[in-house]
């Protein structure tokens, strides 16, 4: 395992009711990397995602982050997702502000006052995303490319070494994906380590320097791994498969 | 003011405010996390402690309080075992809860099962005088703990999976809420009764939320409107004569009524503004 290693998956098993979802996953990222995790609807890529962040239980496998074992793993911090969307936030009003807040909370900050220096990154972060003003809006006001912009802002101001994103692209607006697309080079090229969850490489396709493609597979389901752009005969099995997607998937007998 | 004359009131009016200040500030996590009725069953579970307490002859506070507690942790144990039977499971927890309190109060000895009424729906000649101190010790030991723990809490209620990549032990923050619900129910008991608690961790929270546009904002506000229903429910109940807690619960949902008027020109404003 090299010094500068972010993500190893070995291995990884993932069963959900005795249905295959993730097989004998292997991946190695390492620190700088802008990956692209792509794959169609149910191949496994948010599976895998929550697997890497503990939590998904493994059936098999083993994973480690910054090359020390999930289960021993503490430095929280240097990791941060940006998720869709924030459930919680739409039954009590919770502001912009509150929302950007709440990545900085840690098990370690109980015993003190919220740090003076949190709120300084968490205003950085914001005023980094354009939402600087927005700051006292109800999050669920916002529209769906600010919010995305808003929970973005809430990862940032952690200053992760890790960010992992699911499906930042959907829905935007070609405004919001430049800004997104801005905001990501500068993190990229600040050596922050990217994954991105995607169903398509549209718009980031010039920032990403791998592309992992899932696929519902018995035996493997990485089916390519390697520099962008995806070749056109695994996105043409990416189709076939989505299409497939109630069939037990086919028995194939691949090199291990 | 003449009432104030009387000890009992001034007893009554002591844990009313508590009750009033407190429960609030668990309800928000609770409808947060959309279990507004864990308060609920919390009571309902409880009353089987008042009764025991009756049945044994203990002291109705702390009995009840280890039942709540113990099925605080019960019911933090069915909801992480069961994602999809966790409801059915706990409905039966709570008609168990309810059917032993009055089942062990009928078998003790003496008139134990009509005071149960007093349980049920708040009374105002209730609260003894041991039982303030016990109750102010409840109250600072709930502000301690959210004063500690409040911010993780928060996190949770957010969003699980994010709280826990950020380090946080959800299992262990979902526990404390339940058990802080359970506190909350056991201050309550007295005043506003088991049966309607919980309305006074929920309806002063879904009211502030209606005007508010922040968590600490919602909290804040619904803090005051819980303790204006529950001090100004507990005086009207003196004067006309009723059980306090039935008062109470009618003065945070008229206090919603109000709210809800209100809201109506201030959000069109809002989003006249944006």
């Amino acid at each position: 395992m090299s010094a500068d290693s972010v993500v190893t998956v070995n291995r990884a098993c993932v069963e959900f009711d005795g249905e295959h979802v993730l097989e004998n996953v292997d991946l190695s990222i390492t620190q700088g990397e802008f990956i692209a995790l792509l794959g169609p609807n149910g191949s496994g890529k948010t599976t895998l995602i929550r697997a890497i962040l503990g939590l998904q239980p493994l059936e098999h496998g083993k994973v480690a982050l910054f090359g020390t074992p999930l289960a021993r793993f503490r430095d929280w911090h240097r990791v941060a997702i940006v998720p869709q969307r924030l459930p919680g936030a739409t039954s009590i009003p919770v502001s912009v502000w509150e929302a950007v807040l709440s990545g900085s909370i840690t098990p370690r900050g109980r015993w003190r006052p919220f740090p003076r220096s949190s709120r300084q990154a968490a205003q950085r972060a914001l005023e980094s995303v354009g939402l600087w003003s927005r700051r006292h809006d109800r999050l669920d006001t916002l529209s769906g490319g600010q919010q995305r912009r808003a929970l973005i802002a809430r990862a940032l101001s952690t200053s992760p070494d890790l960010l992992v994103m699911d499906e930042p692209t959907a829905g935007l607006d070609t405004a919001n994906l430049q800004a997104l697309t801005t905001l990501l080079a500068e993190l990229h090229a600040a050596g922050t380590t990217i994954i991105v969850v995607t169903h398509e490489l549209t718009g980031i396709s010039h920032l990403v320097t791998r592309a992992v493609v899932l696929r519902n597979d018995h035996h493997e389901s990485v089916k390519y791994d390697g520099p962008p752009p995806v070749p056109a005969d695994f996105d043409d099995d990416v189709h076939h498969h989505h299409d497939d997607a109630h069939k037990p998937p086919p028995v194939e007998l691949g090199p291990a | 003011m003449s009432m104030l004359s009387y000890d009992f009131m001034q007893r009554a009016l002591i844990a009313a405010a508590l009750v009033g200040l407190l429960a609030p500030l668990i309800g928000v996590f609770l409808v947060q996390r959309r279990l507004a009725l864990l308060g609920d069953g919390m009571g309902h579970v409880a009353l089987t402690g008042v009764g025991l307490a009756f049945l044994l002859g203990t002291a109705p506070i702390p009995t009840a309080m280890a039942t709540a507690a113990a099925g605080a942790f019960l019911i933090e144990f069915i909801r992480y075992r069961s994602r999809t039977a966790g409801d059915v499971a706990l409905a039966l927890l709570f008609y168990g809860g309810i059917a032993g309190g009055v089942l062990f109060a009928s078998l003790a000895p003496g008139k134990a099962s009509s005071s149960l009424n007093a349980y049920l729906f708040g009374s105002l000649s209730t609260v003894a005088s041991g039982d303030v101190i016990a109750l102010l010790a409840l109250c600072l030991l709930v502000i301690a703990l959210l004063a500690i723990f409040g911010r993780e809490m928060f996190a949770m209620s957010l969003d699980a999976e994010l709280a826990a990549v950020q380090g946080i032990r959800v299992r262990m923050m979902s526990t404390l809420l339940a058990v802080l619900a359970a506190v909350v129910v056991v201050v309550g008991m007295r005043v506003v009764g088991l049966l309607l608690v919980s309305a006074i961790m929920i309806v002063p929270v879904a009211a502030a939320q209606q005007v508010t546009r922040s968590f600490r904002a919602t909290a804040a506000l619904a803090v005051l409107l819980g303790l204006v229903a529950s001090v100004s429910g507990l005086v009207t109940s003196f004067v006309v004569e009723v059980p306090p807690g039935p008062t109470i619960v009618l003065e945070a949902l008229a206090l919603f009524a109000v709210l809800a008027v209100i809201a109506v020109p201030l959000r069109r404003r809002r989003r006249r503004s944006e």
